[in-house]
Formats: structure tokens, sequence, C-alpha cells
């Protein structure tokens, strides 16, 4: 269940950040790139290496939208739902997205293919609606663009 | 309108080269070391008396904010720490220049710690702006390479580092307050002030905080003098000022205009008129979402700065994202979902704000749809005045005035509602 290579890959990861002031951002930014996801299994380490009580390692991974705890799908797709994406079709288009990959807000195919989110602006609201597969950004994105960055 | 040889960001478009080469072509990182061998003193003076007020939202004088740092180090360093958490729906100013401007920031990052003795800065930029975050960190990456940062930045015998730090997704964290937290890898929950960052604020040292336009207009202004840019704008609210028009405007911009314009002209020139013509405007938001909106028949006259805005509006400039809504608009859904947003963000630490929030959003819910009576629009009203001004930090304030500007401006709309659905069941 647990990652065998955790402690070793969490190990190289404090050592990249030691010495950093406030570390605990760039470490879980980093834990989410290398896992993809937040593993439960690196709270203790994270409280112990940066000398704090797991409740508070806790806490600041729950409070921020971008740590998540369980892994996503393969690809993860962040679709725009601020204000000026909706007004020029996010939500028709994220219809039709999620209506076929039969899943909802969050969720993962079930072949864990792909997760589906909400994001709120991404900085391009001159050319929505916006999307975004992994760390690359769609610009008016469609039904083409965003299942030719999922390919 | 504002003439070209007057505009501060150059290449807010992005038309033009966008590397250090392209930046100091067009006259940045020009003579920075001479400004800042003419001291700290000189600095702040200068930016008190070219009248700069905050950008980020809140109008406080940059200059005399600069003033509060100590003068002497106690032992302790000091640190300045940029805002980029742009997070407030219409607000898309600092974007853009951190895409295609960033050498203006950069450069204002330093003078600006080296006016406050600090020999770091860091730049919160958030999560979601991955872009503006390649482009920010070529461009601190390449003034890096070219000595304008690190040890004796710029040649001005000034050691100064700047560190770009990425939030992770939690619009609170644009508080100022809330930005220290989660630098310092907490929560993004906003502190209680006293004491002000200025004497306690990063890992508790000295600190201040200033929105990215501020630091970014810094250098311009002390290259031509506070003069210059005190010419613009009326008393008090002096300068240039990047205005983002969005919504139903026939062509929706950022663009640089001098302060206390007016709404028509900023809108005609820029903006290609309202989509319908004037008399299809029905109201404006002036600020960014946080500001209570304004009818549409005031706004025509009415001058873009912090003073009038305020004084004769009551609504704000906040950070000058102009939301212009047409006839079309359902009001009362708009504003709706302005709730649900602070709903969403809303950190949890006040109650008030925490459940405030959530409970506005469920009465709002109801009078999108007319189910609702019409002494709910009071209790509704009351409610926001207990949300108002009893929380920590302003988002108590601002979850409460968009709905106490519409309540305001546009009650006969809500009761006409809520009035036509009673009929309408019976």
């Amino acid at each position: 269940m647990s990652d065998p290579t955790l402690p070793e890959t969490m190990a190289e990861i404090f050592a990249r950040h030691r010495g950093q002031e406030g570390p605990m951002l760039p470490i879980l930014h980093s834990v989410m790139e290398a896992f993809g996801h937040i593993p439960e299994g690196v709270v203790p380490l994270i409280a112990e290496e940066l000398n704090l009580g797991r409740a508070e390692v806790h806490g600041v991974i729950s409070f921020y939208h971008d740590f998540r705890k369980e892994p996503a799908g393969h690809h993860l797709l962040k679709i725009c739902r601020a204000e000026a994406c909706q007004a020029v079709g996010a939500n028709a288009l994220t219809e039709r997205v999620l209506s076929k990959l039969g899943i909802g807000w969050g969720e993962t195919t079930p072949d864990g293919r792909i997760t589906v989110e909400p994001v709120y602006c991404l900085g391009l609201c001159a050319c929505g609606p916006a999307a975004m597969v992994g760390n690359r950004v769609i610009g008016r994105a469609d039904e083409a663009k965003i299942e030719e960055a999922l390919a | 309108m504002l003439a070209d040889k007057d505009r501060i960001f150059t290449n807010i478009y992005g038309m033009h080269d966008r590397t250090l080469k392209g930046a100091q072509a067009r006259g940045h990182w020009d003579g920075t070391a001479g400004i800042i061998q003419k001291g700290r003193d000189w600095i702040i003076d200068q930016m008190k008396a070219s009248g700069l007020r905050g950008r980020g939202g809140a109008g406080f004088p940059t200059g005399l904010k600069w003033s509060f740092m100590p003068k002497e180090s106690d032992g302790r360093p000091a640190y300045l720490v940029v805002n980029a958490d742009e997070s407030e729906p219409g607000t898309c100013k600092d974007r853009e220049i951190m895409r295609h401007d960033p050498h203006t920031l950069i450069e204002g990052c330093l003078i600006a710690s080296f006016a406050m003795n600090a020999h770091a800065c860091y730049i919160y930029i958030r999560g979601e702006y991955i872009r503006e975050r390649e482009a920010l960190q070529a461009a601190i990456d390449e003034a890096y390479d070219a000595g304008l940062l690190g040890k004796n930045a710029a040649g001005s015998d000034w050691d100064f580092d700047l560190y770009l730090h990425h939030g992770a997704g939690a619009y609170i964290c644009g508080e100022e307050t809330a930005l220290l937290e989660s630098l310092e890898g907490k929560k993004g929950m906003p502190r209680m002030k006293p004491p002000f960052p200025a004497g306690a604020g990063l890992y508790g040292c000295p600190t201040t905080v200033n929105n990215v336009e501020s630091i970014a207009v810094v250098p311009t202004i002390l290259r031509r003098g506070p003069d210059w840019f005190a010419g613009f704008g009326r008393q008090n609210n002096a300068g240039t000022k990047l205005f983002a028009i969005s919504g139903h405007v026939n062509n929706p911009c950022v663009v640089e205009e001098a302060m206390s314009i007016s709404f028509e002209e900023l809108i005609d020139k820029h903006c290609g008129g309202i989509r319908g013509g004037w008399d299809n405007l029905k109201a404006v938001i002036p600020g960014g979402s946080s500001v209570p909106c304004v009818r549409g028949e005031n706004m025509k006259d009415a001058i873009m700065d912090f003073d009038y805005l305020r004084g004769e509006l009551g609504s704000g400039l906040g950070t000058a994202a102009v939301i212009v809504m047409d006839k079309s608009t359902d009001m009362i859904k708009a504003i709706w979902r302005l709730s649900k947003f602070y709903k969403h963000e809303s950190c949890g630490q006040c109650t008030p704000c925490r459940e405030g929030t959530g409970w506005m959003m469920r009465v709002m819910d109801r009078l999108v749809k007319g189910e609702a009576s019409v002494e709910e629009i009071d209790m509704l009203w009351d409610v926001t005045k207990q949300v108002e001004g009893h929380t920590i930090c302003a988002l108590g304030d601002a979850a409460a005035w968009p709905i106490q500007g519409l309540i305001r401006n546009f009650r006969d709309e809500i009761e006409d509602r809520v009035k036509g659905k009673a009929i309408a069941a019976e």
C-alpha cells in the first residue's frame, strides 16, 4: 500500500530544502511533484523533520486546495470555473466533458486515467475557456483540444 | 488621455521584447545604483512626495508605510514581501506586469528593499498563475545572471536576494498577514493586528507587504521625479494607474491611465463604449468584487479615484478592476455569485465570517429564485452588518459589502422578484 521508496524520496526532498526558511509549502510542493499527491505516510516524516505536531502538518495540507491526499488519475484535467470563463461557455464545455467521461467534479474515471477538477482563474481570461492538463495550460479550450492534451 | 511618453508600463501588452535587454532599451534598470546611492531617506521622501497610494485595494500611502520600518536594525533582518496573490474576481492587472513587464517589478523590489533595509524580498505568487510564474522566474534568473540581483546588486554595494514563492490555491493568502503565515509554511489564516508587520511580520521580523503594482512603479517615479507622478490625478489621488475593465463593454482591456479620469472617458476611449450604448448600462463594480456596486446612472460622470468613489458613491477604487454590467444582467444572481465565492474562500478562523458567509449565500440563493419574503431583505442587511467589522481580516467586509451595495441600489429589483413569486404562487 505505501510506496516503499517513500522514506528515501522524502530524505532527498528534506535534504534539498534544509536550511530554507519557511520550508513547509516548498516541501509539500516537492512531495506533490514526486508522488502526485500527499501520501498519508509523509505527515509524520514532515512533522519529525520540521519539529512540528502531526496535527499542524495535517492542518496545512488540508487548508490548501492544491494539496490532494488521494492520488489523481494519470492525467489531471483542470477546467477554469471563474467568472470570465463561465461567461464564454466553460459550463457547457465542462458538462460535455464530464458526461463524456461519465464522472463528476473531483472524480476519477474508473480506469484511473483522468481526474477532473475545477480551478479558479489561470490568468487566461482573454482566451477562455481555459483548462490545464498536468502543467500545460490550454486557451480557448474545446473538446478537441482537451482530448488532444489527454491523449 | 494619458500620453504614451507618460506610461510606466511600456510593455503591458507584451508587444515588445520581454527580456532584460528589451526592458533596458525601454529605460528600465537605468541608473539603479545611482538611485540607491542617494540613500534611504531620500527614496522614502521622494515616495511620500509622489503621493503614491498602495495599489492593492486599501490605498494606503506607500511612502508612509515604508517609513514605519525601523531605521536601525535591532539585530533582526527586515523583509519586503510582494503580494502577487491576485485572486479577486475582476482583478487582472498584476498578471500583465509579471507576464510582460517583469523587470519593472524586479527593479522595484531592489530599490524598495534597500529603502527598508531589507536584504531579502519574497514575491508570493498565486499557484494558479502558471505562465506568470514562468515569465517572472525567467526574468529573475536573467537579472541574477546580469549581476542586477545577488551580491552587490546592480553595482549598488547592496546585497540583495529575491525569491519567488508560489501559493497553493487559497484566496485568503492575498490578505497580508495570511500571506506571511503562508510564507512561513502555516495555514493561511490572518493574524491579529497589532502588532503590524512593520513591527513583527515575517518570522517576527520587520516586514512590509506591498502590491505588485505599487512596487513596479517605484523605479520610474524615482527616475522621473515625484512631481511628474503627482501631476496626474486630483489632490491626494496622484499618479497613473492600471485599470482593468471587464464585463459588458465592447472591448474589455487592461490600460494604464491617469488617476481621476472620468468613467465615461475611460470606457469610451479605451473600451469602445458600453455594449448597447450608455443607456444600456445597469451597474458597475468599480474596484474588484469586494466593493459595493454602483447604479449605472450615477457612474457615468464618476471620477475614478479613491476619494470620489468612496466619498461620493459609497463604493471604492479598490484594485481598479472595473466590472461593467448592462441591462441583460441579473444583478441578484451576479452578487449571489460573489457571495458563493466568499463562502468558498472564508478561512474559517472567525465565526462571523465562517458562518456569516454561508448564511448570506443561502439567503441570496433564495432571493435569486424569489423564494423569500420582503422582510428577509432587512434581515440580510442586518446580517451583513454583523459580519462587517467583526472579523480579523477584511474578508468578512469584502463578503458583506457587495450585498449591501445590492440592497442599497437594487432593492426594488429584489422586492419585485420576491413579490412576483408570491403572486404567482397564489
